[in-house]
């Protein structure tokens, strides 16, 4: 089973998430904010994280790099799902290391066109 | 809806789009007619039904079967059809051509996203097109779709379903909530209105056919006619693609698919080319 952590400060969108992830044969994981992700992954690096962007501590793009500039890092796709729509913001996420983009609001189907679009379903 | 109604509005679909609307449809012509009746200020859908029955209003006619069209659509449907055009079909042809232009139609385009992403494909070959020039004629019977398929214009919602972001950054821009197409490639896709029940030998000769999820509607005879004539303006080896669910076994003899390749159909496919060894 792939694993995919779900990084959002609201867990409503996290339930959200985890409910369609799962149909999609996810094991989830959730963390609340940047920091709390770094430290999970840190610990076990999921296959997948869907990342939001504004998150209080350390945010979704700040964990991101510091993600990728961890050993093993590179491994995880990540699929950033956030309210952010502006091309300015998605050419940064994607320079930063995302793999793919949503924008919010999402559904399951976006969740799933964009997972196999990464190869991940 | 009256008595009667239903059988009307199916028979005239059937006639003038090739649509078959099962018995069980009922509650579809419905849903659909109603925002006509709306639009119209209109008491109810049996006004729209009556203005066709007892005046045979030709604009009601048009909008009627064009509302009980079904456009769902979105960018690069079932991917594997886009990635053998560009491994396989474009670099055949490309081959076959040396320069000059290759003709492609999209024979069913609704609302656009299918001649476009054929233009994205044809764009991301770049320098392995050498220097052959691809232009797309997108068809569609619906005015309404064609109208958004040249605007280019798409919602939040539709840039996200089957468009990868790398794609989205490279040939959209924002323009408020809307997501518009490039210049470049709306210059690559013409757009004409066409119905497959028409004779449409006078749209000329093409290199490949895109005729996805269109023929679902119709009965046996009406998807024979149309691959038929199909197969008739279509230059060798006489590139065909349909959708997923549908096939052109049972149905005629004039294309055969082509093995390994799900999707993809030829005239002649005993001269296809290496690149298609199975
Ligand atoms: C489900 S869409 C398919 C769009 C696209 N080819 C795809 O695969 O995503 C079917 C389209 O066929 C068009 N259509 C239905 N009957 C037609 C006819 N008789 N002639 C031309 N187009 C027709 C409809 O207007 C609709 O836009």
């Amino acid at each position: 089973m792939k694993t995919c952590l779900v990084v959002d400060d609201s867990r409503v969108i996290r339930k959200v998430a985890r409910r369609i992830l799962e149909d999609l044969s996810f094991a989830v994981d959730e963390a609340e904010d940047g920091a709390q992700a770094l430290a999970q992954c840190r610990t076990t690096m999921p296959d997948a994280i869907l990342l939001d962007w504004n998150m209080p501590v350390m945010n979704g793009i700040d964990f991101l790099r510091a993600l990728r500039a961890d050993p093993g890092g590179q491994k995880p796709v990540v699929v950033f799902c956030t309210t952010e729509n502006d091309i300015t913001s998605i050419a940064e996420a994607i320079q930063s290391g995302a793999n793919e983009y949503i924008m919010k609001p999402f559904d399951s189907e976006i969740v799933q066109s964009k997972f196999a679009e990464v190869g991940l379903c | 809806m009256k008595p009667g109604d239903f059988e009307f509005v199916s028979q005239l679909v059937r006639e003038r789009a090739g649509i078959v609307l099962s018995a069980d449809k009922a509650y579809l012509v419905e849903s659909r007619l109603a925002p006509i009746a709306r639009k119209e200020g209109m008491a109810s859908i049996d006004d729209v039904v009556a203005a066709i029955r007892l005046r045979r209003d030709s604009r009601m006619i048009e909008t009627v079967v064009d509302a009980m069209t079904t456009n769902e659509t979105f960018f690069f449907r079932d991917k594997t059809p886009f990635e053998i055009l560009e491994t396989n079909v474009l670099p055949e042809l490309v081959a076959r051509k040396r320069g000059g232009t290759l003709r492609i139609w999209c024979a069913a385009a609704s609302t656009g996203q299918e001649p476009y992403s054929i233009a994205m494909v044809a764009d991301a070959m770049g320098p392995r097109l050498a220097g052959t020039k691809i232009e797309i004629l997108a068809t569609d019977l619906s005015e309404r779709c064609l109208e958004k398929a040249k605007a280019g214009t798409y919602t939040q919602f539709e840039v996200q379903r089957g468009l990868p972001v790398q794609m989205l950054l490279k040939h959209f821009t924002k323009a408020g909530d809307s997501w518009n197409i490039s210049p470049t490639l709306k210059g690559q896709v013409r757009y004409r209105a066409m119905n497959l029940l028409d004779d449409f030998r006078a749209l000329g000769r093409f290199d490949a056919i895109f005729c996805r999820n269109v023929l679902i509607y119709f009965d046996l005879p009406t998807k024979k006619r149309i691959l038929d004539r199909m197969a008739m303006q279509v230059e060798d080896p006489g590139f065909l693609f349909l959708g997923a669910a549908e096939t052109v076994l049972g149905v005629t003899d004039a294309f055969k698919p082509v093995s390994g390749f799900r999707g993809l159909y030829a005239r002649d496919t005993a001269r296809i080319g290496a690149r298609f060894a199975a």
